[in-house]
């Protein structure tokens, strides 16, 4: 092994060889790689195919803005609008939450605590995220439906607050953890060269790390967004259910998730409901689909700006 | 050979070279008599600095004149930048360091309660080795201190902007473009830019780590030109790896030396420039200047 191949038709070999192995090795990556977006545009084409008959039928313009949702009556009204609202309001509650708690701790965690603090924060997290939304949605049920009803004199506390306040919270690990990654990007150099300014670390935080990060927070407040908009159960447990258009959010609502799990084992298999459910799916997939491309831009711009 | 690499400054200083061993009395009599009008003078007793048990520098004692450029120099490891982050305290950044003995500056005690931090650090600001310009405009790189002192008039901020600038030789190429991402700067703009960040708090002293060692021989002669223009008005520590670099800029050098690693490093010996790189005391001095070890 020692002195080099002198035999050209051995090393030939051996390259050779090497070659139809790498070619094999990039084959299956990029298999995989258009694998994820084949995947997406066959979930989007299957979307469409089954949600034909009901913008055929009942319109796209007309589901979209009908405020009626009586999927059952004859004829039946499957005006959207309130489910869209409904996941709106929920939606908004949600961030409400999770955005300036979720930022506040992944400051602590970044810049505010030591090795251990941090380590252990981080694990508290991961299993936060690992909790089953069915969970967070009995501990809604006991704890925070009573609460809500009390606290804000209501009749039912079955409202959007309620199951905003708890996606709220299931969404905080996916917030904290992608901001405190975003965090954690800004160079070192940069705290030191603003400390050596004479600012305390607040003040650093403030002017230079939040503000260098802001993109990636960004991002992690977009994907926390898309995972709050697209969860099912914690929601139908809590928020009443009601199709009708809420006048607030201390009102019963239901989301667009929500509707299809609710009605999708009542419906006839091809038939008009079954088709619109479809489409609720449809509208629902094009909007994380948008939150998460943003998302992607986003974070990838921030990625740039660092590579200099 | 040496001699060769001596630039000769004016060296116009009157300070006692006697002072390395005697630094307490030497320095609280230069402060005293200069107190009035020139400000930014260092003195160090017996500092010693350890990173949890590993002690790191003991026992030096020096004395930093104003309005000079004062050199460190050493071998990779010797100390020299947590020698030089202790004068603005950003070890306290770090955490886990143990620094002990005095340093006062304009004979006041820097490392006690009574000085905090964050005042120091807008009397002695810092150039670091890599440029660290933050992520915004030009001008907002420079505004950026002074805000921090609360200055919000915009004509005064704007003044103090070009100013800083001007002082960091950067005006001229920056001026109709103000408004710039600093990243858009090459390498030496930025670090140029950097210093004129730390001018622009008005600060006695500005310690510099390495600054022109990640730049190309242009920039770092910008550099250079830029720390002679300075040395009127402010304190410049710098450390350099550079020795020719140490003989153009530097007033007075210091050479620290980490004899092993099994113990600290101490300051071999502390003297003007001139003497230092013609005929030093030490025969480790000249053996590290000459090039022999380090
Ligand atoms: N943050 C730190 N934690 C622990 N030890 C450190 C730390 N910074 C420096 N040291 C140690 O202190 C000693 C001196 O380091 P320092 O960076 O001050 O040397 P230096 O003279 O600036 O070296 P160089 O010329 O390579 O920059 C080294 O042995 C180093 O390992
Ligand atoms: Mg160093």
């Amino acid at each position: 092994m020692t002195t080099p191949p002198t035999h050209s038709g051995r090393r030939l070999g051996r390259t050779t060889t090497r070659r139809a192995a790498e070619a094999v090795v990039r084959a299956i990556i990029y298999l995989c790689g258009w694998m994820a977006i084949i995947i997406l545009a066959a979930i989007a084409v299957f979307l469409m195919w089954n949600s034909f008959r009901a913008v055929n039928e009942a319109g796209l313009f007309t589901m979209l803005s009908g405020t009626a949702w009586y999927p059952t009556s004859s004829p039946g009204k499957f005006g959207m609008l309130p489910l869209i609202v409904g996941s709106l309001f929920v939606t908004g509650v949600a961030l409400a939450v999770c955005v300036p708690v979720g930022v506040a701790a992944a400051v602590f965690i970044s810049e505010f605590s030591g090795r251990l603090v941090k380590e252990v924060m981080k694990s508290i997290i991961e299993f936060m995220a690992a909790v089953p939304s069915v969970v967070y949605g009995l501990i809604g049920v006991a704890v925070l439906i009573p609460f809500v009803k009390d606290a804000f004199s209501l009749t039912s506390g079955m409202t959007a607050v309620t199951g905003g306040i708890v996606l709220g919270i299931m969404s905080i690990p996916t917030v904290i953890s992608i901001s405190e990654d975003a965090l954690h990007a800004v160079p070192e150099e940069l705290r030191q060269g603003s400390a050596a300014l004479g600012n305390t670390r607040w003040q650093t935080t403030f002017k230079v790390t939040l503000p260098a990060a802001s993109s990636g927070i960004f991002a992690a407040v977009m994907l926390g967004l898309g995972r709050a908009i697209g969860e099912t159960m914690a929601v139908l447990m809590l928020t009443g259910n009601a199709a009708v258009m809420p006048a607030s959010v201390f009102e019963s609502v239901r989301t667009m998730t929500g509707t299809i799990a609710a009605e999708m084992g009542e419906v006839v298999q091809g038939g008009l409901h079954y088709s619109v459910l479809f489409a609720v799916g449809l509208v629902l997939f094009t909007i994380t689909f948008g939150i998460n491309l943003v998302a992607d831009l986003v974070l990838e711009r921030q990625r740039k700006r660092w590579r200099r | 050979m040496v001699s060769t690499l001596l630039v000769t400054g004016d060296g116009a200083l009157s300070y006692d070279a006697g002072s390395v061993t005697l630094p307490r009395t030497v320095a609280q009599e230069g402060a005293a008599s200069k107190a009035a009008d020139l400000q930014g003078s260092f003195s160090l007793a017996d500092v010693s600095v350890a990173y949890g048990r590993d002690r790191v520098i003991e026992g030096v004692s020096m004395y930093v004149p104003p309005r000079s450029v004062t050199a460190l120099i050493g071998p990779s490891g010797c100390g020299k930048s947590t020698l030089l982050r202790c004068l603005n305290r950003m070890n306290d950044e770090l955490g886990n360091v143990h620094v002990g003995g005095t340093i006062t500056l304009d004979g006041a005690d820097i490392m006690g309660r009574a000085m905090d931090p964050v005042e120091l650090r807008m009397r002695v600001g810092q150039v670091f080795q890599r440029p660290n310009p933050f992520p915004m405009t030009i001008w907002d790189n420079v505004a950026y201190g002074p805000r921090t002192q609360g200055i919000r008039k915009r004509s005064e901020l704007d003044e103090l902007v070009e100013e800083s600038l001007k002082g960091a030789a950067l005006w001229a190429e920056v001026k109709n473009n103000l408004k710039k991402h600093a990243f858009e700067l090459s390498g030496g703009q930025q670090q140029r830019l950097c210093i004129a960040r730390a001018l622009a708090t008005k600060p006695e002293v500005i310690l510099m780590d390495e600054p022109a060692s990640a730049l190309d021989p242009i920039s770092t002669q910008q550099i250079e030109d830029t720390i002679a223009q300075l040395k009127d008005s402010v304190t410049i520590v710098i450390v350099t790896h550079n020795m020719q670099q140490a003989a153009r800029i530097s007033d007075q050098t210091a050479f620290m030396l980490r004899e092993s690693l099994d113990e600290p490093a101490h300051l071999v010996e502390m003297d003007e420039t001139r003497k230092m790189f013609t005929n030093p005391d030490d025969a480790r001095t000249e053996s590290y200047i000459t090039g022999r070890f380090g």
